[in-house]
């Protein structure tokens, strides 16, 4: 049986909701970011935000970590308003400081559970090593954060996170640094995370595509407005997805998965 | 190191974390042994070595007997116990606890603003110590109160000034590292020119007076100087300890500090209070030591760690070292007169500081 370390146990949340946002706006100089928006995250499930850039994806994202001042609010299951205990976030571009280590890193995952000492006991370096060994990252353990490729980085920051112990897994578009069969691995370890420790995962995805084979639900945005939510085959639509891309997409079922196109070109004859 | 043949799926979950990650945490006690093993010699080493040479066996048992309950027969005459604690001690005891100060603060200083070339004397602490003392000594005023002399007091009150005024600048454009920076460039362009200018007002005995002030000794008179410092270095340097992890988080940046669950702006206050505080209780009573703060931190980082949990506390022991071991050629090298051992730390300091930089750019291109 595996020990669960990696969340906080008895788990905090036993209502169905993890998360819950009322109203969220965010506004930067009069522009309005994100309009009003309103999501429910279920205790164990994996909600994508899709959009096109700029639809405000990580700027909701962020305001719910408390980075961007919001109106609205944003509370956890239990109504208590989220820290860096219930809500761990995977920044887009992550800053990997010069010199520093793997375990070092991971290990700033646990500054918020540090008593006032900032003294690290034996249970934080255990849950570090513990993190590293579930990610099958120990023998990078004393590798330079700066020396990693792509893929080995990412996962990296996202032991970093579950070091956190938080129930709640933010992941702003997690893979967009990476190539193909990196992405796969990096959201098929969190889907796996999610599965065998219970986390619940929203995802802001580029990469609709990943976001139908790994959200149990998709909720799409465009400046800054939810347009549509609900399982992958209902928001995947192309005519819909066509219209907020401002591209003609396509949406095939390839062996019972959706895959989201470029709609072919149409090759013109005169 | 990377162990590619590890069967990751026959590893059972154990308690036992990887060598690689035991290794990653694990090197700071060795090098705290060896820092304070290397305290301890250059403290011995100082203490015997002198005008009136002490043998290193007597200071030895000389200082075991001075420990309560423990009773040595002490090899050293009365004269030479009288050296030996009125005079060498204090001044070896200064040493270490003015250089302590300035590694720890300048390695917080360097974490706070993110940049490996911030030194305890950014915020115009310098400056302005040194404007409140050329103002005392140069004008003989008279500001000294109870314990306090009258140049320790205009120094330490200067340096203040300085700081807080840098920090109400950087205020009003937003108090990020690079404001608070520029902020600080600022007074201490200011304070350097007052400074100047008030030099140039004194007639030459004063002015001399002043300027070896200025270069950093470690003058005593007894016990004074250190019972002075003394508490600054205590909760000045408790509170850069307990924020040493702080640092670390910092280097991040803001944004995901924050997302860890770190106030950066409220951390930032703190070390830089604390670190400016300890920096003026240091350069109010042993002038402007140039160099300590900035290479020391360096030394600890090139040779053990780049983690803030480990520079802080170790800036303080090889600061220490390293100043009490600068100290013992300021004091003998030019025998019976003296240098200013503020101008050999910079001697020294200068030229590893250039080299620290050649390394560094020869490793990341």
């Amino acid at each position: 049986m595996r020990s669960s370390v990696l969340t906080s146990a008895p788990p905090r949340i036993s209502a169905p909701s993890a998360l819950s946002c009322r109203g969220v706006r965010v506004s930067f100089r009069d522009v309005e970011v994100v309009c009003g928006v309103d999501l429910e995250l279920g205790a164990g499930e994996w909600l994508g935000v899709i959009g096109p850039n700029g639809a405000g994806k990580s700027t909701l994202l962020r305001s719910i970590v408390g980075l961007t001042d919001h109106h609205g609010s944003v509370a956890l299951g239990d109504g208590q308003l989220p820290s860096a205990v219930d809500v761990a976030l995977v920044p887009q571009f992550p800053v990997l400081p010069k010199g520093m280590t793997v375990a070092e890193y991971v290990l700033l995952g646990r500054i918020a559970h540090l008593g006032w000492l900032a003294r690290e006991s034996r249970v934080d370096r255990h849950i570090v090593s513990s993190v590293l060994h579930r990610l099958e990252l120990s023998s990078f353990g004393d590798r330079l954060v700066t020396t990693l490729s792509g893929g080995e980085a990412q996962q990296v920051v996202v032991a970093r996170a579950l070091a956190q112990q938080c129930p709640v897994l933010l992941l702003d578009e997690p893979t967009s640094a990476l190539d193909l069969g990196h992405q796969v691995s990096v959201l098929e370890l969190v889907d796996d995370l999610r599965r065998t420790e219970g986390l619940s995962v929203l995802a802001a995805m580029h990469d609709l595509s990943a976001a139908a084979r790994f959200a149990d639900r998709l909720m799409l945005i465009h400046h800054g407005r939810i347009v549509a939510q609900g399982s992958p085959a209902a928001v995947l639509q192309s005519d819909l997805l066509s219209a907020v891309y401002g591209t003609p997409l396509t949406v095939q079922s390839i062996d019972g998965e959706l895959v989201v196109l470029p709609a072919p070109r149409r090759q013109v004859h005169s | 190191m990377v162990d590619a043949s590890l069967p990751t799926a026959a590893v059972t979950e154990t308690d036992a974390a990887h060598p690689a990650v035991r290794h990653a945490f694990g090197m700071s006690v060795t090098a705290c042994v060896t820092g304070v093993a290397a305290l301890v010699a250059v403290g011995l080493l100082s203490a015997s070595s002198g005008a009136a040479g002490l043998p290193v066996s007597g200071v030895f048992s000389a200082l075991f007997d001075w420990i309560p309950l423990i009773g040595v027969e002490s090899s050293l005459s009365a004269t030479q116990e009288s050296i030996l604690f009125e005079i060498r001690l204090p001044r070896l005891v200064l040493g270490m606890l003015v250089g302590g100060s300035l590694g720890v603060a300048g390695a917080s200083y360097q974490g706070v603003f993110r940049n490996p070339l911030a030194d305890p004397y950014l915020l115009g602490v310098s400056a302005g110590a040194g404007f409140g003392a050329v103002l005392a000594l140069g004008f003989g005023l008279d500001l000294g109160w109870g314990p306090f002399d009258t140049v320790p007091a205009a120094a330490f009150v200067g340096a203040l000034v300085a700081v807080v005024a840098s920090m109400a600048i950087a205020r009003g454009g937003g108090a990020s590292p690079a404001t608070l920076l520029l902020g600080g460039v600022a007074m201490a362009a200011l304070f350097s020119a007052a400074q100047t200018y008030a030099i140039q007002q004194l007639d030459e005995t004063r002015a001399r007076e002043v300027l070896s002030w200025l270069f950093g000794q470690l003058n005593t008179t007894g016990w004074k100087q250190v019972w002075l410092l003394l508490p600054y270095a205590a909760v000045c340097g408790a509170v850069l300890f307990v924020h040493r992890r702080h640092l670390d988080v910092l280097r991040v940046g803001d944004d995901e500090a924050r997302s860890l669950g770190l106030d950066p702006a409220r951390s930032r206050l703190g070390v830089i209070v604390a670190a400016s505080l300890l920096t003026a209780a240091a350069v109010s009573v042993s002038g402007l030591i140039a160099f300590v703060g900035l290479v020391v931190p360096h030394i600890v980082r090139l040779l053990i760690s780049h983690s803030y949990r480990v520079i802080v506390p170790l800036s303080a022991v090889v600061g220490a070292a390293f100043l009490a071991f600068v100290d013992i050629g300021a004091r003998t090298l030019l025998a019976p007169s003296e240098l200013p051992v503020g101008v050999i730390t910079a001697f020294v300091g200068a030229p590893f500081f250039a080299l620290v930089l050649w390394r560094d750019r020869w490793s990341t291109t």
